[in-house]
């Protein structure tokens, strides 16, 4: 008799029932549809889905199914026509124009009970669907040079304000790219000095020396001030790319950060690249500046003119029209810091800015209490236009006013807007941050696909994948009759396993992820072979039928786990070096390992002991 | 069905000679061409411009050329790429393109031959990233050679089995790259990718070879080791021609049928599996043999424990 406990049965049969769920949305295939977002990154309600679909219901556009999944509204339909008739008709509409950004995308065909579940498709990797990769260089150095002038400002207008005499403060002097080094007149207080010092070049490790000129004051950044600068120059970065990739209405955009210095950025269906590498690569400032309370800009608006030294902002995103005055307080590059937070008054933003423009904040506010302050947002990118049939680059100015708020103290460089919402508080601090001094983003990468091609690569997978999956089963078939089927079977599952795993986890299926799953296949018959191969000698030695499987399975077993750990090796040192698809291959290699063991040795086990385990006059197996 | 009907007694150690012989002048070409010519990297690892145009008409090669290097261009190569309409134009990188430039330019170009012409595919590598891939490549097969080695010398205890194993996974990677310095066929980041799972394949077999030394070394401790060896490599030997024409069907399907994305893949995969079959069969257990293998290097406190247990 053969016998395999109860419990393993029933794991084999959970594990089974639950790859087969999760990997089940991955057969409905893919519909067009539009995505609908908010402008202001907030949440599309279930109201403003009806009212976009009864909207497109009015103007006769047909579409299957509309529902809001991570705060967008996507809207299914039968057909490419419909869903840019769709487009057309949101986009026509003023208010859904101001409020909505839409993109044109695919939406899985996955039905609403296995969504609610939080069950989807495996997302396609770019070469798969089509799209634009691209990956840029944050020039993590010039951050650093960056907060050194920054502490150098503040060095001599410290020392100006304590009555130190000084010859000079320079950033990155002496071949030291990370130091800011002082040299005072001679004769100059050095301990009034340092103590001045204090404050502006907290954290920095400061040493006091003195050559033939005099007293030398230096101030190292510490590794650790080293890298959360040029963190925060990356954090910076991918913010700004991350506002400017929404803009551009693309479904499921990727920015992400890539080892110390890099950050990529996938956009699916893109094609047009010096569009999006316009926009990507803005240089964006910010302006405060005070608002003109006496003159009203709704009169203004209706004038279409602004009052003689203000200038008037209509589509703003504070969502009204609002006059500023012309001179500015303090610009972005002075801005050295902003970070969403909690205050008494509830979520806020805290603002840093250099020490002169704290000085023109403090005589700004000490004058206008109570009066209003604006942030202004400006963006100025390259725009390629046909002029007379040549290809003509212009800078074009895009402005935005992100914020405005009441002067309700008296502040110079550090100081709080307060009155937001939690939501609101966090999306101005990376607003700021965006206008802040932009580290130079250098594109040092760019793939592009084409949707027909990408088309023609999952074709060419798929194809790959049935046609090699059918040659192995075929051939195990023949070669162990009624146990290759058992085997079949057991990779069938563990396609299946592989698949439901991969969703579970949203891996990004690439060509070399399919090209992965079919040596999976592969090497899952390795297993398969080992065990059975190890049967027919048992039947050979004259072992009976049912001894020769528990033999079999037994004596396999050391040989298998071996086998599969040096496959596991190379498939880790993948899974931790690689990107991008290498990456995806690797993922589903050490995955397919796993997966292949388990069928293997316990499905497998487990159906070949429900075949043959209860029958008492077993005399042959039908294993080839 | 069954390849072999009755257990196969093949004179692997008593012929060894000449697979040494085979391995070594396989190597010699190997190392020869790798060294001579260089396999031809792809803008992975050297930067530049990788494009796919299709043309609405069967285009003129020399004519692209010559018209690519008239819009400025400098040494495109341009090749046919899957069907005769399909062209691959590869540029090396140049400082004084940006990146963005290059696919306007490029499609104008491309479109004054023939209208109908689309610019499929362009990748843009910079050559810093290119050299960090390089750099990355290296790495990765370092750390997969030393996890594999620190495996073997903890799983054998012997040296003599460990530096069989060694010297065959080392024997499969430069016989891969010997075919792409010989055939000079693009050797991208995928290539690489498929060596790593070549070695780890091609340990596979070897490993569950020398599990099958150990078990016969258990049962027939006073056979001599090259029979041990020969039988042990005739019993697993089913096994694995098995596994191999089984996974070669799958990467035969990936060579032909998927796209050229995946050729240097599929090629490195093939010859690299047929060279690790071919090694674990012919050369890791002949090493272990050469090196003076006994049972009692494989275990070698088994006697004293055993002679415990007698009454």
């Amino acid at each position: 008799m053969l016998e395999y406990a109860r419990w393993k049965y029933l794991l084999v049969a959970a594990v089974l029932l639950l790859a087969l769920v999760l990997a089940l949305p991955n057969v409905f295939g893919e519909d067009p549809a539009l995505q609908v977002a908010r402008k202001d990154h907030g949440a599309v309600t279930p109201d403003a889905e009806q009212q976009v679909e009864s909207f497109l219901k009015t103007h006769g556009v047909r579409f299957e199914k509309g529902y809001i999944d991570q705060e967008r509204l996507m809207v299914r339909f039968a057909a490419v026509p419909d869903q840019l008739a769709a487009r057309d008709a949101v986009n026509g509409n003023e208010d859904f124009k101001n409020t909505y950004i839409t993109a044109v995308s695919f939406a899985p065909r996955t039905p609403e009970v296995l969504r609610a579940l939080g069950l989807k498709p495996m997302p396609l990797g770019l070469d798969l669907r089509g799209g634009l990769y691209l990956l840029y260089q944050v020039d993590v150095n010039s951050a650093i040079s960056q907060a050194l002038e920054g502490y150098a400002t503040d060095v001599r207008r410290v020392l100006t304000s304590a009555n130190v005499p000084f010859r000079d403060v320079a950033a990155g002097a002496g071949g030291q790219a990370d130091a800011i080094r002082v040299q005072l007149a001679p004769g100059a207080d050095v301990s009034a000095a340092r103590s001045a010092l204090n404050q502006p070049l907290q954290g920095l490790a400061i040493t006091t020396s003195s050559d033939g000129a005099g007293p030398v004051i230096e101030a190292v950044m510490t590794t650790a001030q080293i890298r959360e600068r040029q963190d925060y120059a990356i954090q910076q970065n991918i913010t700004t790319l991350r506002n400017r990739v929404n803009e551009l209405g693309v479904s499921e955009p990727i920015v992400q950060r890539q080892g110390v210095d890099r950050i990529n950025v996938q956009l699916p269906g893109v094609q047009n690249s010096a569009e999006v590498k316009d926009i990507l690569g803005r240089v964006a400032t910010l302006e405060f500046r005070l608002e003109d309370m006496q003159n009203s800009a709704v009169e203004a608006e209706q004038l279409g003119r602004a009052p003689l030294g203000s200038k008037l902002y209509t589509h703003t995103r504070i969502g009204r029209p609002i006059l500023l005055k012309r001179e500015v307080i303090a610009t972005g590059d002075q801005l050295t810091n902003a970070t969403s937070g909690q205050s008494q008054e509830g979520p806020a933003v805290n603002v840093r800015l250099d020490a002169r423009a704290g000085d023109n904040m403090l005589r700004t506010t000490r004058a206008n209490l109570n009066k209003r302050m604006a942030v202004v947002l400006i963006e100025k990118r390259p725009e390629t236009v046909e002029i007379d049939g040549k290809q003509v680059t212009r800078e074009v100015t895009d402005e935005d006013v992100i914020n405005d708020a009441t002067i309700r103290g008296v502040f110079s460089n550090n100081f709080q807007i307060t009155g937001l919402q939690a939501g609101e508080a966090r999306e101005l601090a990376l607003l700021l941050r965006s206008g802040s001094l932009a580290t130079p983003l250098i594109l040092i990468e760019e793939r592009a696909v084409g949707p027909s091609l990408g088309r023609e690569n999952i074709a060419k997978g798929v194809t790959a994948l049935i046609v090699g999956m059918a040659g192995v089963f075929l051939f195990m078939a023949l070669y162990y009759q009624t146990f290759g089927l058992v085997a079949d079977l057991v990779l069938l599952a563990n396609v299946v396993l592989l698949a439901a795993l991969l969703s579970l986890w949203h891996q990004v299926l690439s060509l070399p992820g399919i090209a992965g799953i079919l040596l999976t296949v592969g090497m899952a018959v390795d297993a398969n072979v080992l065990i059975y191969e190890r049967i027919r000698e048992e039947i050979r030695k004259g072992v009976s039928p049912q001894a020769a499987i528990r033999a079999g399975f037994e004596k396999a077993f050391s040989a298998i786990a071996d086998s599969n750990i040096t496959t596991l090796i190379a498939g880790v040192v993948l899974w931790v070096l690689g990107t991008g698809p290498i990456r995806g291959f690797a993922v589903v290699l050490t995955l397919g390992i796993a997966t292949s063991m388990f069928t293997s040795l316990m499905g497998s086990r487990a159906l070949l002991t429900l075949m043959y385990g209860g029958r008492r006059k077993l005399v042959s197996l039908a294993i080839g | 069905m069954e390849f072999f009907s009755h257990q196969t007694s093949y004179p692997f150690m008593a012929t060894r000679k000449v697979w040494y012989t085979l391995s070594a002048l396989l190597m010699i070409v190997s190392l020869g061409s790798f060294f001579a010519r260089g396999v031809n990297l792809a803008i992975d690892f050297t930067g530049g411009v990788s494009a796919q145009a299709t043309f609405a008409q069967i285009p003129d090669l020399d004519q692209v050329r010559t018209r690519l290097v008239a819009a400025g261009f400098r040494e495109p190569s341009v090749q046919v790429f899957g069907s005769a309409r399909d062209i691959a134009i590869r540029l090396p990188p140049d400082p004084k393109q940006t990146a963005g430039g290059i696919r306007t330019e490029l499609e104008t170009a491309v479109r004054a031959i023939d209208p109908g012409a689309q610019v499929m595919q362009l990748d843009v590598v910079g050559p810093q990233v290119g050299n960090e891939l390089k750099v990355s490549a290296i790495e990765a097969l370092g750390f997969t050679l030393l996890g594999i080695f620190l495996y073997i010398a903890f799983r054998f205890h012997t040296w003599r089995l460990s530096l069989g194993a060694i010297l065959a996974v080392l024997h499969d990677p430069i016989l891969v790259l010997g075919f792409f310095a010989v055939s000079q066929m693009s050797f991208d980041l995928a290539a690489v990718a498929a060596i790593l799972a070549v070695i780890g394949y091609s340990l596979n077999d070897t490993v569950v070879v020398f599990d099958r030394i150990r078990e016969r070394f258990e049962g027939n401790r006073r056979s001599p080791p090259d029979v041990v060896l020969d039988q042990s490599i005739n019993q697993t030997l089913s096994r694995t021609i098995m596994t191999k024409v089984v996974t070669s069907i799958v990467v035969v399907a990936l060579l032909f049928l998927g796209g050229p994305v995946l050729k240097g893949f599929s090629a490195a995969l093939l010859i690299g599996i047929i060279a690790g079959t071919y090694s674990s069969i012919y050369i890791s257990s002949a090493i272990a043999l050469d090196c003076g293998l006994t049972a009692e290097h494989v275990f070698p406190t088994v006697k004293k424990a055993a002679l415990d247990h007698l009454p």
